[in-house]
Formats: structure tokens, sequence, C-alpha cells
């Protein structure tokens, strides 16, 4: 068995320091999932309306934040806002607004897409039964949405949860950022630290995931 | 599945004689061209009237204006007394005098059989789900279809589907039935399983306007037949004449496809 460093881990209170981090990193993922799952659906509802100006606009908007690496625009939002504005932004609070705006572009383009995909006839065959503008989406439309829906946006918030990982680059303290200081410390004592610690960093991350991941597997099944 | 199908179900009216659908000077038009070009007709209670043409001669487009899923240009269409207008407050109230079966069936995938029948008695005329439920199993009985009560419409063929349609649409007691090509998606093999709960209906003295390009199937069902060309209906007459002694070229022309001419021999003679 080689020697992978895991013993640096029982050291202090190594252990603990990443668990830590993987909160801060799962904290300011789901508090951006919180807030980009309602905006997405309503502005991917807008975008399915008539309205040609509601539409260019969101179009736009989606189409910048697809197009800059999540990267920068922490950068941008972080140093560039700062500086610009002169207000004092923390990372923490930094990373969730460019989780949000990523996350709202992502999602909204989401519901774009499965409510369109709702062929007209489901609409038109609602109608020939009677059946209000109201009751067809709430009996038809909407839970056929919901269904496309769920696993497609679980998996983004798996993806969510995976790219905080950046947020150490802006200086926010995350699994990742504690991993690098734990290695760092022992660099002498045990060299080969890095493989174990990044071992347990990515376990963790399994750990985090996985159960959305099943979660999203089982709905898929249950509502084809 | 032949017999006395579907019979004793609420909502048929048999005293005929009596206008239940009229159309007077309907003027459709898509942009600049003309679909329906100043129809009138008038179907009576018990009238089964089927409705030929050439594809992309504007017969669904019909139907879906009598349904008011499509606006009209000019003219009016009454169900009895009340005009339909896809503008007015009573839509929904006279749509659920009208059942409309398509040609993609359209069930709610996401719902089994039973509920895809439920939903619109339930939620639209607010009847009791036991009443309900009865009836439904009861129609899907008598198309053969009662133990597929629980199933999703993916678990079904198209057949099936077809006539778990038809039965959602019946289950809203309508008085007249519209009929869309409805065997037009259909494996040859399943024509006949839709047909025959279309000719029980008949039957039964159902009022009912169909498409259709089943020439055995039209000739059997009709009271009348409607050629519809151009935006006009140029032929409106028994199945027997209509399909003996069309008076128009166009009917002619259009017949004709429905039938081969030999050329067995033929090949031979010539050498
Ligand atoms: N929503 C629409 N917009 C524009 N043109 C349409 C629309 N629906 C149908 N049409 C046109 O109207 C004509 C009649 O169509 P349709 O009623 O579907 O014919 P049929 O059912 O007899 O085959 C066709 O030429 C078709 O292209
Ligand atoms: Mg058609």
């Amino acid at each position: 068995m080689p020697d992978l460093g895991l013993e640096v881990l029982l050291k202090g209170q190594n252990m603990e320091r990443l668990l830590i981090g993987l909160l801060a990193a799962l904290k300011i993922s789901l508090v951006s999932v919180a807030v980009s799952l309602p905006l997405g659906i309503l502005l991917g509802t807008l975008m399915t309306w008539k309205n040609p100006f509601i539409k260019a606009v969101l179009r736009v908007y989606l189409e910048i934040i697809r197009i800059m690496p999540q990267m920068v625009l922490l950068f941008l939002v972080f140093f560039g806002t700062t500086r610009a504005f002169g207000w004092d932004l923390s990372g923490e609070s930094a990373s969730v607004i460019v989780f949000s705006l990523w996350g709202t572009a992502e999602m909204s383009d989401l519901v774009r897409g499965a409510l369109i995909s709702i062929p007209l006839h489901q609409y038109e065959s609602g109608e020939a039964l009677g059946l209000s503008k109201v009751q067809i989406y709430r009996y038809i439309v909407v839970p056929q949405t919901l269904r496309r829906l769920i696993p497609l946006s679980i998996n983004l918030i798996t993806r969510m949860i995976k790219t905080t990982s950046l947020v150490l680059m802006i200086g926010v303290v995350e699994i990742l950022k504690v991993a690098q200081q734990i290695i760092e410390a022992n660099r002498t004592a045990s060299p080969n630290a890095a493989f174990g610690i990044y071992l347990v960093v990515f376990l963790l991350y399994f750990f985090a995931c996985w159960p959305i991941s099943v979660a999203a597997r089982y709905l898929e099944k249950r509502w084809r | 599945m032949a017999g006395p199908l579907l019979q004793d179900v609420p909502g048929q009216d048999i005293a005929c004689g009596q206008a239940l659908l009229t159309m007077e000077h309907v003027t459709k038009r898509f942009e600049e061209s003309l679909i329906l070009d100043d129809i009138s007709l008038t179907i009576q209670k018990g009238e089964v009237i089927v409705l030929v043409g050439s594809s992309g001669c504007g017969k669904s487009t019909m139907l879906r204006c009598i349904n008011a899923l499509e606006p009209i240009q000019g003219g009016i269409i009454r169900l009895g007394e009340e005009q339909i207008d896809p503008k007015s407050r009573g839509l929904t109230s006279i749509r659920q005098k009208i059942g409309m079966v398509f040609q993609s069936y359209e069930l709610f995938p996401h719902m089994t059989v039973l509920d895809n029948i439920l939903l619109a008695p339930m939620k639209v005329q607010k009847r009791k789900k036991a009443d309900i439920t009865e009836e439904a199993v009861i129609l899907l009985e008598r198309v053969g279809l009662k133990e597929k009560a629980g199933c999703f419409p993916r678990q079904l063929s198209g057949g099936q589907k077809q006539r778990v349609a038809i039965v959602r649409a019946l289950c809203m007691h309508p008085e007249l039935m519209l009929f869309d090509e409805v065997t037009a998606a259909l494996d040859p093999e399943m024509v006949r399983e839709v047909l025959d709960v279309i000719l029980a209906l008949a039957a039964q003295g159902r009022t009912m306007l169909i498409v259709t390009h089943e020439m055995q199937f039209a000739r059997a069902v009709a009271d009348r037949v409607l050629f519809l060309d151009k935006g006009k209906i140029i032929e409106n007459a028994p199945p027997e004449e209509f399909f003996e002694n069309p008076k128009t070229e166009r009917a002619k022309q259009f017949l004709n496809t429905f039938s081969f001419e030999t050329v067995k021999g033929k090949d031979k003679q010539g050498k």
C-alpha cells in the first residue's frame, strides 16, 4: 500500500476543517440554487411569451452569461465592481451573486425548453374538452413541464455545487482551499499528502452530489 | 367487437329533422389564402356526415372552426341556437357539447387512461368522480379496453389510444362528434377496431361529422357525403350517389385516386 499521507487528516482538526470547507462550498451553491430556481422559472416562462422586447433582453442576458467563463464573472464581480463602485463585497457574497446570475440563466433556458416542448396539440385537445386556459396549464402543461424539468434542474444543481470550487480564486476559504492549506502545512512531514487529501475532497464532493443524482434517476424512472 | 356497442350512453338525442349545426356563409383565411369560401351547411340531429377532399383542401380547418380552435373571418357557426365564437365567454360550455377526436390521439401522456377520461368531466362539468368512473369503465369495456384503465398512453397501441380518445370525448356527453382522420396514423390492422367503434356510434344515432380517407367506411357510415374542393362544398349527396355518380369532374378525379387499374397482362400484350 503506497503512502497516501492519510494520517495528516487525523492531525489536529484537519478533517473538521475540510468538512467546514465543504459546508462553505455547499452554502454558496445552495443559496444560489434557492435564488436561481424561482427566478429561472419566472424568466423562462417570460421567454415563451410573445413580447419581442422581453424576449430579446432575456436572450442577450442568457448568451452573455453563457459565453463568459464563470471565473471571469467571478473576477468581474469581485475585483471589478468593488473597484468601480467602491463598495465592499465579501468573497462569499460575490460568489452568491455570480452563481445566482449563472444559475438563473441556465434554469430559464431549461424552463423555456421544457415549456416549448409541450406540443400545441396538447393545449388544443384540452381546449376541445372544454378546459379553461388556467385548467389547461394546471392539469396538462405544468405537470408535463415539471416532469421534464426535474431531472434537468437536478443536473444543474450538481453542476453548480461542483463549480463552486472556483471561488477559492477570489479568496473564499472553501473545501479545496482548505485542502491546499493542509497539504502546504504538512509538506515536509508528509510529502505524499496531496494524493490522499485530494482523494478525500473527491469523496466528500461525491457524497454531496451523489444523493442528488440518485434522486434524479429515481424521478426520471418514475415519471417517464 | 361487433354487437350492441356503446348504447344507452347519455347525451344522445335521436329526434331527427332538427338542425344541430348550422354554418352560414363561413369564410376562413390564413393570411392571403382562402381556405373556406362562403360555406353554408346544416347538419340535422342524428345525421352522420362524411367530409372528403384531397389533402390540404381545408377539411381539418373546417372541423377546427366548428370547435372554435380557429377564428373565422366571416359568417356564423351555430350549435343549436348558440353561436360558436372563439372570443365569446360561453366558449367552454359550448365546447363541452362538441367532442373532437384528432388524428394523433392527443391523450395526456402523464395521466393514466382513466384519468385522461375523468379530467374534463370532473374539472369542467364538476360531476362526481364515482359516477364518471362507473360510466368510463362501462365505455372502456365496450371498446374492449377495460383492463387498460390503469395504463399510461405509452403502454397502448395506436388503435387502443384512439379508442381511449373516443371514450374520453364521449364521457363529456357531446351532442356532436367531430372525427379528423382518426385512422390516418394507424397501422392497417388497427384501422378496423377504431372504425367499428365509430360505426357503433352511428348505429346508435349520434350526430357526427367525420373526415376520413377510408372510402369503404365512408360509404357504410355516411348519411351524406360532402366533397370539399377549393374552399367550396361542391358535392353534397347520399353515399350511393356520390360514389356511383359524382356530378363534378373534380370528384370523379378524386375518387379515381382510390382505385387501381389492373396492370397484369398489359405488359405482355404490348410486346
Ligand atoms: N395555422 C395555419 N397557418 C397557415 N396555413 C395553414 C394553417 N393550418 C392549415 N393551413 C393551410 O390550410 C390549408 C388546409 O389545411 P388543412 O385544413 O389541414 O387541410 P386538410 O385537413 O384538408 O388536409 C393547407 O393548405 C394548409 O397549409
Ligand atoms: Mg387534415
